[in-house]
C-alpha cells in the first residue's frame, strides 16, 4: 500500500488555499489543510474539506467522442486530434481566422491558458478568446 | 486586488458591498472576523441580508442596481462634511473637479428615495469609511454583474482615491475572484484585448514584440468577448467554437441563446472533465484532466501565483490539457513542442513583464505576487504604493446613476437577482458530484419575502413558477425575511433549476459583463 501526500491549491474558489492530497494506491482519499499556507494557515472551507471527492468520479470523461450520425460517440485521441485540427483549418481557410473563437477558462492553469490563447492568436490568427471572468 | 487577504485583518474599517463574502470567500471572511475582533468598524451593503451583516456596525440593503447612487450618496457626505484628502487628491490624481460636479446631485434624502438606505446611514458609512486611519473595500459580483459594472467599480475607485485610502498598507479596492483562476486566466491574456499581463494587442510594439517571440504574424484587432461570439454564430460569422474547461449551458445568461448558438455553430470543440450540458452539444468532446492530475500554477485573488501538483494520474484515456492544446496547434500546423507546464511558465515569464521573476523554483513555499519583474523581485504585497498609479496618476470618473437594463412592470412585478450558495461552485459540474456537499444542499431553493408568498398563498416547500421575458422555470420556494419584499433569490449551480433561463443578457457597454443580478420576474404557485 502506497500512502502519499501533495501540496496543491484549491480548485474552486480565488482565494487559493494550499492543502495536500492524500492518497492510498492512486486513489484520492483525503484533505489536509496546509498550515503553512500564508491564504489559510491551517483552515479550509466545506469546498476544500471535501475536494478530493469530485476527482475521480465514475462519470469522468474519460475517452474522446467524436459526433457521428447525430451521436457522440468513442474514438482513439489520434483520430478526435486529427478531426479537430483538420475541421478548425477547413473553416479557417474556407472563412478567415476570425471566423474561429475561443473560451480560455478561470478554472484550468496558468499554462493552459496561455498555450491557448498562443495557438488561437499565434495558430489561428484571431484575437477571439475570452473567459467567463464577467460570470 | 490592489491589497493582500492578510492585511484585511489589520485594516480599521471594512467597506463590503455585494460580496456574500461568508458564502463565496470564507477563508476571507475569516479576517474580517478577525478585523471586527481588533476593533475595526464594519459596513455591510447588499440587497440581501447576509451574514455578515450580524457583526456589522452598519448594515444597509440598497434597491438592486442602486450602487452608483448609494457611492456617490456617501462621496457627497464625504465632500460636504470635508472628510476627503485634499492632499493626496491634488498630489496623485486628476479629474477630480468634474467628480465633485456631479456628487452635487446626491444629497443623502435624494439617495435614500433611490436606494432606500436612511440618509443617517449614508452618513454613518461616510464617516467611518472615510475617516479611519485604513479603511479596504471588498467587493465581488454584487458589484460587476450589472449593465453598470464599470461604473459601479470606477465610483469605488473614485472613492478609495479621494479618501487616500488606497496606495498603502491595509486599504485599497478588493475585488474578490468567485472561480479559483479567473486572475490567472486574464493574466495570461484569456481576453479579447489584451496578450499576458495586460499588454494590448493594438500597440504595435508590443505586436512586434509577441510576433518575434511567437514566429508568427497576428492580428491587431481585438478580439470578440463571449457574447459576441454567440451573436456572431447566430449571424453566421462565427464557424468555430473551442471551448475549454467552462460551461456556458449553465453559467451564461439566457440559456435559450446559447443553446442555439451552440447548435448553429459548425464545430463546437469541448475540452472538460464532465460531460456537461456544454459539451452534450459538442462536435468533439476531448477529455482533460482535474486539477489534481496536473503540474501548473494558478494565481489568486491577491495576485499570488501557487503551485499546483499532480497527485494522482490522469483517470482512463484523459490527457493533460497542455499536451491536448499542443498536439492540436502541432497538428493545425503551428507547431509546439513544450515537454512540461514549467517550460511553458519559462515562457510566459520571457514576454510578460509582471510575471518577469516568476520561476517554479522559486513559488516553493508562499508563492509570489505580481508584479514580480526580475529574479531579484521578492513579490508585490499591495500596488499603487505612495499613490504611484499604472498610468501615472489615478483618474476620476464622473459617474451618473442609471437604473437596470430591465425593471419590473405589471406583468413582471418581482426583481430577481442571483448568486452563489456556501457548498457549491458555479454551475456545479465539481461540487455537485461530492457526496458531502450534495447533503448539504441537494437543490436550488428559491428565496422569498414571507409578505409577497402571502399574497400568493406560497408556503416554504411549494413549487413554484418564475417567468421572465425569456423563459421560465419551477423551482421549490423558500420563505424568508433575509430577502426584501419584491425581491426574489435563487443560485445558479442547479442545471435541473437553471436560474440563467431567466437573466438577462443586456450588457454593460464597456467591459460587456451582463447583467446576472437584476431582472424583472413573475411568480406563479404551482398547482
Ligand atoms: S478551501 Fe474554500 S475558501 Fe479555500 S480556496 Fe477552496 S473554496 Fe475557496
Amino acid at each position: 500500500m502506497e500512502y502519499k501526500t501533495t501540496l496543491t491549491t484549491c480548485p474552486y474558489c480565488g482565494c487559493g488555499c494550499g492543502f495536500y492530497l492524500e492518497s492510498i494506491d492512486g486513489r484520492l482519499v483525503g484533505t489536509i489543510p496546509s498550515k503553512t499556507s500564508p491564504v489559510n494557515k491551517g483552515k479550509l472551507c466545506i469546498k476544500g474539506w471535501n475536494v478530493h471527492e469530485f476527482v475521480q468520479h465514475p462519470n469522468r470523461l474519460t475517452r474522446p467522442l467524436v459526433r457521428k450520425n447525430g451521436e457522440l460517440q468513442e474514438v482513439s485521441w489520434d483520430e478526435a486530434l486529427d478531426y479537430t485540427a483538420d475541421k478548425l483549418r477547413n473553416i479557417k481557410e474556407a472563412s478567415g481566422p476570425d471566423s474561429i473563437a475561443f473560451f480560455a477558462s478561470a478554472k484550468v492553469s496558468n499554462e493552459e491558458n496561455y498555450l491557448l490563447q498562443k495557438f488561437a492568436r499565434a495558430g489561428v490568427g484571431t484575437n477571439n478568446i475570452d473567459h467567463c471572468a464577467r460570470l | 486586488m490592489t491589497n493582500s487577504i492578510d492585511e484585511l485583518e489589520n485594516t480599521d474599517c471594512i467597506f463590503v458591498i455585494g460580496s456574500n463574502t461568508t458564502s463565496s470567500h470564507p477563508i476571507i471572511a475569516t479576517r474580517i472576523f478577525r478585523a471586527k475582533q481588533k476593533g475595526a468598524k464594519i459596513i455591510v451593503a447588499d440587497p440581501r441580508k447576509i451574514q455578515l451583516g450580524m457583526l456589522a456596525d452598519v448594515e444597509v440593503q440598497q434597491n438592486l442596481g442602486t450602487d452608483v447612487a448609494l457611492l456617490n450618496g456617501i462621496m457627497h457626505v464625504i465632500m460636504d462634511r470635508g472628510w476627503h484628502k485634499q492632499e493626496f487628491i491634488d498630489a496623485h490624481t486628476e479629474g477630480f473637479d468634474a467628480v465633485k460636479e456631479v456628487l452635487k446631485n446626491y444629497p443623502p434624502d435624494k439617495v435614500s428615495e433611490i436606494t432606500g438606505v436612511s440618509a443617517d446611514d449614508i452618513v454613518k458609512i461616510a464617516e467611518y469609511y472615510a475617516t479611519s486611519e485604513a479603511s479596504s473595500i471588498v467587493y465581488c459580483m454584487g458589484i460587476t454583474q450589472h449593465t453598470t459594472g464599470v461604473d459601479n467599480v470606477k465610483s469605488l475607485a473614485n472613492l478609495a482615491m479621494m479618501t487616500g485610502q488606497i496606495g498603502r498598507e491595509n486599504t485599497g479596492v478588493n475585488p474578490l475572484r468567485g472561480q479559483n483562476n479567473v486572475q490567472g486566466a486574464c493574466d495570461m491574456g484569456g481576453l479579447p484585448g489584451v496578450y499576458t499581463g495586460y499588454q494590448a494587442v493594438t500597440v504595435p510594439e508590443v505586436q512586434k514584440k509577441f510576433e518575434a517571440a511567437w514566429g508568427a504574424s497576428l492580428s491587431n484587432k481585438v478580439g470578440l468577448t463571449i457574447p459576441e461570439m454567440m451573436s456572431g454564430v447566430m449571424s453566421g460569422s462565427v464557424k468555430a467554437l473551442y471551448i475549454l474547461g467552462e460551461n456556458p449551458m449553465v453559467s451564461d445568461p439566457d440559456t435559450h441563446h446559447v443553446e442555439k448558438a451552440l447548435k448553429a455553430a459548425e464545430l463546437v470543440i469541448v475540452q472538460d472533465i464532465f460531460r456537461t450540458p456544454t459539451a452534450e452539444l459538442a462536435h468533439v468532446v476531448l477529455p482533460g484532466v482535474s486539477f489534481a492530475e496536473k503540474d501548473g500554477t494558478f494565481s489568486n485573488t491577491e495576485r499570488r501565483v501557487l503551485k499546483v501538483r499532480q497527485a494522482v494520474a490522469p483517470m482512463g484515456d484523459a490527457r493533460h490539457d497542455w499536451e491536448i492544446i499542443q498536439d492540436i496547434s502541432t497538428r493545425f500546423g503551428y507547431a509546439m513542442h513544450y515537454d512540461s507546464p514549467e517550460a511553458i511558465m519559462k515562457e510566459i515569464s520571457s514576454v510578460t513583464p509582471s510575471y518577469g521573476g516568476i520561476t517554479y523554483a522559486r513559488l516553493e513555499g508562499d508563492g509570489l505576487q505580481w508584479p514580480c519583474p526580475n529574479a531579484e523581485h521578492s513579490g508585490t504585497k499591495f500596488l499603487h504604493k505612495g499613490g504611484a498609479f499604472t498610468r501615472g496618476k489615478g483618474m476620476f470618473f464622473p459617474i451618473e446613476y442609471k437604473a437596470p437594463a430591465e425593471v419590473v412592470d405589471e406583468e413582471y412585478p418581482l426583481w430577481l437577482t442571483t448568486g452563489r450558495v456556501f457548498a457549491h461552485y458555479h454551475t456545479g459540474t465539481m461540487t455537485r458530484r461530492a457526496e458531502a456537499l450534495n447533503c448539504e444542499i441537494p437543490e436550488a431553493i428559491l428565496e422569498v419575502n414571507p409578505a409577497d408568498a402571502g399574497k400568493l398563498g406560497i408556503r416554504t416547500g411549494d413549487w413554484v413558477y418564475l417567468t421572465t421575458r425569456r423563459g421560465k422555470i419551477a423551482v421549490k420556494a423558500q420563505l424568508t425575511d433575509w430577502i426584501k419584499e419584491s425581491i426574489v433569490f435563487m443560485p445558479f449551480h442547479f442545471v435541473e433549476a437553471n436560474a440563467n433561463v431567466l437573466t438577462n443578457t443586456a450588457l454593460d457597454p464597456i467591459c460587456k459583463i451582463p447583467e446576472l443580478k437584476v431582472c424583472a420576474v413573475k411568480l406563479e404557485k404551482v398547482q
